[in-house]
């Protein structure tokens, strides 16, 4: 018989081993599952996880896709260890991306060095505003930021549909709704030739650092922590609430407005009207999944990402249906907070009828 | 089975992972008797009562319910069989009335509801706690609720009444007209199971006690034949210290001066404080009484800074107004507080320790520019685990794992390391095994003695008369005079406690501290 029987403590040698064996049993359900549907299934697996990343350039791709979810969920990591819900990443990224593109469009046959920064700033100004309407509205008109945030997705969305069939068409563009391609001064360098790698990375790596440093080695990175697990205590320590929350909101919606400005200013450059095709919801997932730790999420990212390349490229070698994407994200996201359990709780085998000699160790508090 | 027992439990045991809650416990109780459960947190007294009442299923034993084997898969059983329990948090509906509450809570048990209200004034009046079925629960005393729990145990036809820390929540005249009620119940053959820590109301009104210690029974005894310590000692084992000494003291100047504080309610149920006047000084303990939910804890917040009054200057530190500074600033100026929630306020449970020593103390040189200093941290919180005496594997256990008592001792330890000016606390040592209990009023008054304010709010009036310098009660957001301790009867007191703020003294001239103050 087994038991499923809560720790003294939490385990955390389990907090690291449980994802990797959430992978293991994700490859193993996806061989039976291949083998099921009749296709070879090394092959299939080698397809999905090996091949997108078998060559230089393959890593590259996966870089420049996982850039934009990897800035979003660094700063949403911050927001949710302060319990602050921010579902709006997407929305601060489309911001961003607008912001960045009104500021790009005017640099377009120019040399200028500013081109460049003055963009990036625009987006990450873009972000932060957007995320501090919500904060705003969070701690002064008392709203619950996460109906705020998803709203403000919506509007973020039509936003930037008018400013793509509006204010920042292209006048020569042949009425299409898109922006005049920006200037080489205003696009991001290509790190390596021959890819679409570009400074994002840079940016992607320095976030990394940054919130790693900021959560677990500063003062107010700890402040955020006490917040989010424990209001209360925060309060009574004397912790200041509103700038806590108003600061992970706008430091969350700049790295959003960032990875905006970087779509648009890198592998897209220009605005056109579907700049995200949802890497600001993708980031929850991955925030989630990386356990709110920046180099969590850089893993988490990364898979996320390589899962869905692989899903394209099964679609393209093996005729396998697109859902091969969504099955594998459900199940490695299905064995993972399976696999949690085992952090708090332990397996206990044992044999029925056989009474388990009763061991004092000590006891503990009663309620 | 023997018969003459109401109820046995016998060897009974019950074990959860890392521990064993109850282990070979035999309990019995005779028919119209009052029996004692005693035992310090954690000792198995909750866990054994669940097992009765149908909530936990035991590992092993077996239960006799007036010599019959009993066969309680959960509470409804219990309550077929007679069993009547009053739980230290009561379940009771505020918005409802007392004849809806109990009618809740019994279903058809309650009968017609034509015929409860009269039911309920009759029994009521009859166990002598007289209870108007059509009030709203929501403006009676505590007390009073706790009546309303009774009652609803006693419109059954109940054979044991199991009482969980009832007195905890009464004052002195309360506890009087419960015990009356008690001794009525008892006369009708009733068996009563009392279960308390209050070991001088265990001596006046229980007929015999079992003893736990460590999930086990420590020995039994006939309360009326011993005394506070003998019983203490079977409750504690040999080797905890039960009591310390205390002396009075004098304060020299004022720290904490409150002239006319009033507050709004901020929230339903909420006591606004009433034109609340009152100084501590520096180097005494200054006690408040009350019965829960009088203002206390909206006095706390106002004092710690958490509600913030922004246009008036009601309260001063020295010379310093802070009705509208934030808590930090009030920290700076040297307030230190604990409050009575310890998990959730005072410590984040699941931050570990060093975490948690690093709360409130990131003034004492934990940070540097924004940065945090592991090391200083980590030096800090083994300090304060050593030197208060805080049973922990090492400062890595999260808060939430330590022992109740442990943990307070790990906050007090943490304030007091702060060397504050005005240490404010409530309820310090609520739920807190004797050890640690006497542990912590030591540190207390060595703060006190060093010249620090102290201002302790509590309910447990033992401790009070033990510590305090001066005391006082709140009632219904109102102060009493605060006055030095030992002029203070425990009959004046109560009456304070019962918002009758006349003086007594000339008619109870009489000075009178609590029998049974491990003091």
């Amino acid at each position: 018989m087994i038991k499923l029987e809560p720790r003294v403590e939490r385990s955390p040698a389990w907090s690291y081993l449980s994802p990797v064996l959430a992978i293991l049993l994700t490859l193993i359900t996806g061989y039976v599952v291949f083998a099921l549907l009749g296709h070879d299934p090394l092959n299939a697996l080698y397809t999905l996880l090996i091949a997108p990343v078998a060559d230089w350039y393959g890593v590259t791709e996966l870089l420049v896709m996982t850039i934009p979810i990897l800035l979003c969920a660094y700063g949403l990591a911050l927001c949710y260890r302060a319990s602050v819900w921010n579902i709006g990443a997407e929305g601060q990224l489309l911001i961003g991306g607008v912001c960045a593109s009104a500021v790009a469009v005017n640099f377009v046959g120019s040399t200028s060095a500013f081109a460049m920064p003055l963009t990036l700033f625009a987006g990450i100004a873009g972000g932060m505003l957007w995320a501090g309407l919500a904060a705003f509205m969070k701690l002064r008109l008392n709203t619950n930021e996460i109906l705020v945030t998803i709203m403000l997705n919506y509007i973020a969305v039509n936003v930037l549909l008018w400013a793509v069939h509006g204010p920042l068409k292209d006048p020569h563009g042949y009425n299409f709704p898109e922006s005049a391609l920006f200037g080489d001064s205003t696009l991001l360098p290509i790190l390596f030739d021959g890819t679409r790698l570009h400074l994002g990375l840079a940016f992607a790596l320095l976030a990394l650092c940054a919130t790693w440093v900021f959560i677990s080695k500063t003062f107010i990175g700890f402040q955020i922590q006490v917040l989010g697990l424990d209001a209360s205590a925060a309060k009574m320590a004397g912790y200041k609430r509103a700038l806590l929350i108003a600061g992970v909101l706008v430091i969350s919606g700049g790295l959003a407005g960032l990875a905006g400005a970087g779509e648009v200013a890198g592998p897209i450059g220009q605005l056109v009207p579907q700049i995200s095709p949802g890497y600001g919801y993708a980031a929850i997932i991955v925030a989630f999944l990386g356990r709110l730790h920046p180099v969590g999420i850089t893993f988490a990212g990364l898979l996320m990402g390589l899962i869905y390349m692989g899903g394209e490229l099964a679609q393209i070698n093996m005729g396998l249906p697109n859902a091969i994407t969504g099955i594998f994200q459900g199940l490695m996201l299905f064995y993972l907070l399976s696999c949690d359990v085992l952090i708090t709780y332990r397996l206990r085998f044992s044999l029925p009828f056989k009474q388990q000699k009763a061991q004092p160790i000590h006891i503990a508090q009663e309620s | 089975m023997n018969n003459k027992y109401r109820l046995t439990m016998q060897e009974m045991t019950k074990q959860y992972p890392g521990c064993i809650a109850n282990n070979d416990v035999t309990l019995k109780i005779k028919h119209g008797e009052v029996h004692a459960l005693l035992g310090e947190n954690g000792a198995g007294k909750s866990t054994l009562m669940k097992m009765l009442y149908g909530v936990v299923k035991p590992d092993q034993g077996d239960m006799f319910f007036n010599g019959r084997i009993m066969n309680i898969k959960e509470p409804a059983d219990a309550r077929d069989l007679g069993i009547g329990m009053v739980f230290q948090h009561f379940s009771l509906f505020e918005t409802l009335t007392v004849a809806q509450n109990i009618e809740l809570a019994l279903g058809d048990l309650a009968g017609h509801s034509s015929t409860l209200a009269g039911r309920i004034t009759k029994t009521s009046t009859r166990y002598g706690m007289p209870l108007d079925p059509h009030r709203l629960v929501s403006t009676l005393s505590t007390g009073e609720r706790q009546r309303v729990e009774i009652v609803r145990c006693l419109l059954l036809d109940i054979q044991l009444l199991i009482l969980d820390e009832p007195t905890s929540v009464l004052t002195p005249q309360e506890v009087d007209a419960l015990f009356k009620t008690l001794k009525s119940l008892k006369k009708e053959g009733c068996s009563v199971l009392f279960i308390s820590h209050k070991l001088h109301e265990v001596i006046e009104l229980c007929d015999s006690a079992t003893i736990l210690r460590g999930g086990k029974v420590s020995g039994h005894c006939i309360p009326k034949n011993e005394t506070s310590e003998s019983i203490a000692r079977l409750m504690v084992g040999d080797n905890t210290p039960i009591s310390n000494q205390t002396r009075r003291a004098l304060g020299t100047a004022d720290f904490l001066t409150v002239n006319n504080l009033t507050t709004a309610a901020q929230a339903l149920f909420e006591t606004p404080l009433k034109n609340i006047n009152f100084a501590v000084q520096q180097g005494e303990i200054v006690g408040i009484a009350g019965v829960a939910g009088n203002g206390q804890e909206e006095l706390l917040k106002v004092l710690s800074g958490e509600q913030i009054q922004a246009s008036s200057s009601a309260i001063k530190f020295k010379n310093t107004v802070v009705d509208a500074l934030c808590p930090l600033k009030r920290r700076r100026l040297g307030l230190a507080c604990v409050p009575e929630d310890r998990l959730g306020r005072g410590a984040v449970p699941t931050m570990d320790l060093a975490q948690n020593a690093l709360l409130t103390s990131f003034d004492s040189g934990l940070v540097k520019n924004g940065f945090l200093v592991k090391q200083k941290i980590t030096e800090l919180a083994n300090k304060i685990i050593t030197k208060y005496k805080v049973k922990t594997p090492s400062f890595r256990t999260h808060a939430a794992s330590l022992s109740g008592g442990n943990l307070q001792k790990f906050i007090i330890g943490r304030e007091v390391e702060q060397s504050p000016k005005l240490l404010v606390m409530s309820h310090p040592t609520w739920g807190v095994d004797i050890g640690a209990q006497v542990a912590i009023h030591e540190a207390i008054l060595k703060l006190r003695d060093e010249g620090c304010a102290v201002l302790v709010i509590s309910e447990d009036l033992d401790e009070l008369y033990k510590i305090c310098d001066r005391i006082g009660a709140i009632c219904d957001g109102k102060l009493s005079p605060i006055l030095n301790t030992d002029t203070v009867p425990l009959v004046q007191l109560g009456q304070w406690m019962a918002g009758d703020f006349s003086d007594v003294f000339n008619n109870q001239p009489k000075v009178h501290t609590p029998q049974g103050a491990l003091a």
